[in-house]
């Protein structure tokens, strides 16, 4: 096996690498959002404004991302993954300096969270990782794998951003759950974990066993996060089937709902769309999401199967648990709803996500050369 | 693209694709449960949530717990809240309110135009059914004034909040500590949603120490509000749990006597059970009035505070670390026989000078004609530097460490405040360490009679005194007796916290110390005259001078002409009575000889406050 074949790449819809029904799908559910997002902030068109800058500045860069090929997102990855991590670290230590917030690296243009950059970078070194190994992970390969996943997990859950840490870890375990890991392991993870969990409990103090009653039930701490809950489940409930109507939401616009544009936004919409506008917000985001997996069940290569399948996931999963924690079946855990809630980072992160996606399915291997040369 | 697609299947693993069809399964599943949960709250619980959202609504009024009340052993309230007045107009019940204004002016005098102005202002940014205050702090009179002629005001009414009080005010300060407003650091060490509605938080003593059982359970009113926010009816009522009234160990009765006894002096007195650790008193002088700080300390009156040359916010009891002097000699007596250098025969001849073997200084005894010839117990007697000097540097400075740690000193008490500072007990390793420098047999001669490095607080000074009162069973020094819980009359008794106890080769040393120490008040030649050579109750004693100067010539000057701040300090530990020692007390006076009066003072006061109890 010598260095890396060169493939060469049929284009498709010309010069322009899109994805037609994804494309589509991710604007339906952007402009759907604006639309919530316009009632969440009270009308405060400065607000729609700002986002509508981020969102153009989000689109360029998927649209950028779409014309790279995925063979150089493969060549690229261990120096993103390097870096990302090197900013965390950085971020951790000047956090330390500044006593202050500890998420953000301030680049004198502009601010953002290295956090965000993993969300990409650990699926991706992930992928690059089992790309060549084909066969069934073997116990060494998954403790690397674990090591690449859980360092930068790690340190993200130290800033303190538990949400963004569960998501990076997810989409790392989602890439090892498909590179073959035994599904005996898993059902035996899950297993022992679940048998464990009464002898953990056993074990632990008073106030830690009063925290989790917390998660549970909210309404026994309404001064604390019990209180945001009770108020979103009200938001939600008293939408009905057709909702309030636009603007019309009284829970929202009275604020009793807390961060109502950013988390809870989805308890917004809910109120003023109704069933059915809210089952279309999640049926939009299943629908993107099943549309991701099927690129990845056409991508031609491992390594971006395995990508562009995790990528689906991690935005489907964040989605997942931001609606769940409104709707109070999920702790409170501090993830935006991708693409809606309002704040440019995650929107950035998740359209450049896209664009990767969008790049695996349009750029198709036509001729290999090493393959030709293996079959004749 | 045929031809690819056979290329595809021969390099791909097939499982891949049972994976991402699994992954579809999954979000299938995720996105029912989602939907199955929307239409569980918006179609099947609909009615519910519309009723809730149409009531509109609901709002959470948290409510403050009364913080615990303190008090002593014999239940005298040395914290509590007591109820400020203000009064309070809700504009919304008035019909005119300029008229109204006037009548409060004329009916309470004190009512200035500027409580008028700030109230207009307060008014014009609420909404008219909030309460505004028009005149906080109302005195008792004015509350009565009032009161009477309330049913011609509608709308007028008298609110009261409750705020910390320290009746004992100076007497207190450093044991109480006081409670101030929750700042930023401390906001990050509590729960904030229990801490809500409450305003103050302990900053020091007793009440920063026990925060966590004193400040109580906040509670709430879910009350419904309509869409302006007015209250309409409440919902659910949680009450808040008070916090525990606290019982400390002191008594307020013996804390005055000791208080006065200090006064106008710089210096602390702690008084201890030796049989259980309880601290009867703790006084630390000068003092200041902890009621200043809950109102809220005006910037300048707490740089006063702060800066003055007394430094009255200082607790000497805890904090302050002085050389021990004299008052280390029974304990390094002690470690004399402990360790088989002397026994009680053992006797030397006192020149009035000791000189190490090859140096040429002279250490001196404070008798320049020295003592004669002496043994332990008149060492002890008259306090003689030189029998120390000699027994120092015999014994070492390990030696010295290994019995004089054993009595606590150089090592926090643990008692329950904590601004406590550890003292120094030094080693060959500390000055190391410390100094940079090694130790060197002069060192050890100067520890010896308890100067040099070596400092110790009054608490700990105290706390060895009650070891050795006990024949060296030790209990941790505490405040708090026990506590009730208001709600549940649930009371928690604080365990005593007994101290690994020391054991001596032989139990008779513990003897020959305390009959020396007795000697240092009835012989005609012990230190202890200033206590006074008989008293009604017996008392094992020693007295200490330590120089705040080193090589101060006293004896050319004399004593009024030094200048106070270089005037010695004296020190002064006792117990009593020696048959079965319950009390033992440290003294510390700066810049003063007085200790032993002082002591005799506290001492007396303590037995006859015993008497009075108990006849």
């Amino acid at each position: 096996m010598k260095a890396n074949p060169r493939p060469i790449y049929r284009l498709t819809h010309k010069a322009i690498h899109i994805d037609f029904p994804l494309l589509s799908l991710l604007l339906t559910l952007i402009i759907l959002g604006g639309f919530i997002l316009h009632s969440a902030s009270n009308q405060d068109f400065s607000m729609l404004l700002r986002q509508t800058m981020r969102l153009t500045f989000a689109l360029g860069m998927m649209m950028i991302f779409t014309l790279i090929p995925p063979h150089k997102y493969k060549l690229w990855t261990p120096w993103i993954y390097s870096v990302g991590l090197l900013l965390l670290i950085a971020v951790m230590l000047m956090g330390k300096v500044g006593k202050g917030a500890q998420r953000w690296l301030d680049l004198g243009l502009f601010r953002f969270q290295p956090s965000e950059i993993m969300k990409l970078a650990v699926p991706m070194m992930a992928a690059w990782y089992f790309d060549k190994k084909t066969l069934l992970i073997t116990p060494s390969s998954l403790l690397v794998s674990l090591f690449i996943i859980f360092i930068p997990t790690l340190l993200i859950a130290k800033q303190p951003d538990l949400g963004t840490a569960l998501m990076v870890a997810a989409s790392g375990l989602c890439v090892i759950f498909l590179a073959g890991i035994r599904l005996k392991i898993v059902f035996s993870l899950f297993s022992l974990i679940s048998l464990a969990a009464p002898f953990l409990w056993h074990f632990m103090h008073d106030y830690q066993k009063q925290r989790i009653f917390t998660l549970l039930h909210p309404e026994n701490d309404p001064l604390g996060a019990g209180y945001h809950i009770i108020q979103s489940k009200i938001a939600i409930g008293s939408g009905g089937l057709l909702g309030k109507g636009w603007l019309e939401g009284s829970q929202s616009h009275l604020n009793f709902l807390p961060e109502h544009a950013t988390d809870f936004i989805f308890a917004v919409g809910s109120e003023e769309f109704g069933f059915i506008g809210s089952a279309l917000l999640i049926i939009l985001i299943s629908l993107i999401s099943l549309r991701a997996l099927y690129i990845a069940k056409n991508a031609q290569t491992h390594f971006t199967q395995l990508l562009s399948a995790s990528l689906a996931m991690i935005f489907f999963l964040s989605a997942f648990v931001n609606i769940g924690m409104v709707m109070g079946i999920l702790p409170v855990v501090g993830i935006p709803l991708p693409l809606v809630s309002y704040g440019g980072t995650a929107m950035v992160t998740f359209l450049t996500a896209f664009g990767i996606i969008m790049s695996i399915s349009s750029h198709r291997i036509l001729f290999n050369n090493l393959a030709t040369s293996a079959k004749f | 693209m045929h031809f690819n697609r056979s290329m595809k299947t021969q390099r791909k693993q097939p499982k891949i694709k049972i994976r991402l069809h699994l992954l579809s399964v999954l979000i299938f599943a995720l996105f029912s449960i989602l939907l199955l949960r929307l239409a569980y709250l918006q179609i099947f619980q609909f009615k519910r949530y519309h009723t809730l959202s149409l009531h509109n609504q609901m709002n959470i009024i948290p409510i403050p717990p009364p913080r615990g009340i303190i008090l002593d052993r014999n239940g005298v309230v040395l914290a509590e809240n007591i109820p400020v007045y203000s009064l309070e107009i809700t504009p919304e019940h008035i019909k005119n309110l300029p008229s109204t204004l006037k009548k409060l002016k004329t009916l309470l005098p004190s009512i200035s135009e500027e409580d008028i102005n700030h109230f207009n202002h307060v008014r014009k940014q609420n909404r008219p059914f909030v309460p505004i205050p028009l005149k906080l702090k109302l005195n008792q009179e004015e509350v009565a004034v009032f009161a009477s002629r309330q049913h011609q005001f509608p709308g007028v009414n008298i609110r009261a909040r409750l705020m910390r009080y320290y009746p004992f005010r100076e007497t207190m300060a450093h044991i109480l500590g006081y409670v101030g407003r929750i700042n930023l650091q401390e906001l990050k060490q509590i729960n904030p949603s229990n801490y809500r509605a409450t305003n103050f938080i302990g900053k020091a003593g007793i009440e920063r120490f026990y925060e966590r059982i004193l400040h109580g359970k906040i509670g709430y009113q879910q009350v419904e509000i309509d869409a302006s926010g007015r209250t309409l009816r409440v919902l659910n009522k949680q009450n808040p749990l008070s916090g525990e009234r606290l019982y400390l160990t002191i008594d307020s009765r013996l804390q005055r006597a000791a208080y006065e006894a200090l006064k106008d002096k710089r210096g602390a007195i702690v008084i201890i059970n030796p049989q259980n650790g309880e601290i009867l008193a703790m006084v630390s002088s000068p003092s200041y009035d902890p009621n200043q700080f809950v109102n809220g300390i005006t910037f300048k009156e707490y740089q006063k505070l702060a800066t003055a040359r007394e430094r009255p916010l200082f607790n000497r009891a805890v904090r302050g670390l002085y050389p021990p002097a004299s008052t280390i000699k029974p304990f390094m007596g002690l470690a004399g026989l402990e360790k088989g250098v002397i026994d009680a025969k053992y006797s030397i001849y006192d020149p009035g000078w000791f000189r190490l073997p090859g140096i040429s200084h002279a250490y001196r005894d404070w008798k320049k004609t020295g003592h004669g010839v002496l043994n332990l117990k008149r060492a002890i007697t008259v306090s003689c530097d030189t029998y120390f000097y000699q027994l120092g540097s015999k014994m070492g400075i390990a030696a010295i460490e290994d019995v004089l740690m054993r009595f606590g000193f150089g090592q926090l008490s643990h008692v329950d405040i904590q601004e406590e500072a550890a003292g120094i007990l030094p080693n060959k390793q500390w000055k190391k360490q410390m100094k940079g420098s090694s130790w060197y047999p002069g060192d050890t001669v100067i520890t010896s009679i308890g100067q040099g490095f070596m400092l110790a607080s009054p608490l700990q000074l105290a706390n060895a005194t009650s070891a050795l009162s006990q024949k060296g069973k030790r209990f941790r020094p505490h405040f708090l007796q026990k506590s009730v819980q208001n709600d549940r009359e649930k009371i928690h008794v604080y365990k005593i916290l007994e101290e690994y106890p020391m054991h001596l080769k032989n139990d008779s040393y513990w003897d020959i110390i305390t009959e020396s120490m007795r000697a240092v008040i009835t012989s005609n030649e012990g230190t202890g005259y200033r206590f006074g050579r008989t008293a009604p109750y017996t008392v094992a004693a020693k007295t200490g001078t330590a120089q705040v100067v080193g090589g101060f010539h006293y004896e050319k000057i004399p004593y009024e002409e030094i200048p106070e701040f270089l005037r010695d300090n004296s020190l002064f530990i006792a117990f009593a009575p020696t048959e079965a020692p319950e009390v033992s007390i440290a003294v510390v006076v700066e810049n003063d000889f007085a200790a032993s009066n002082i002591a005799r003072k506290v001492l007396d006061s303590y037995f006859k406050l015993k008497e009075t109890t108990n006849s």
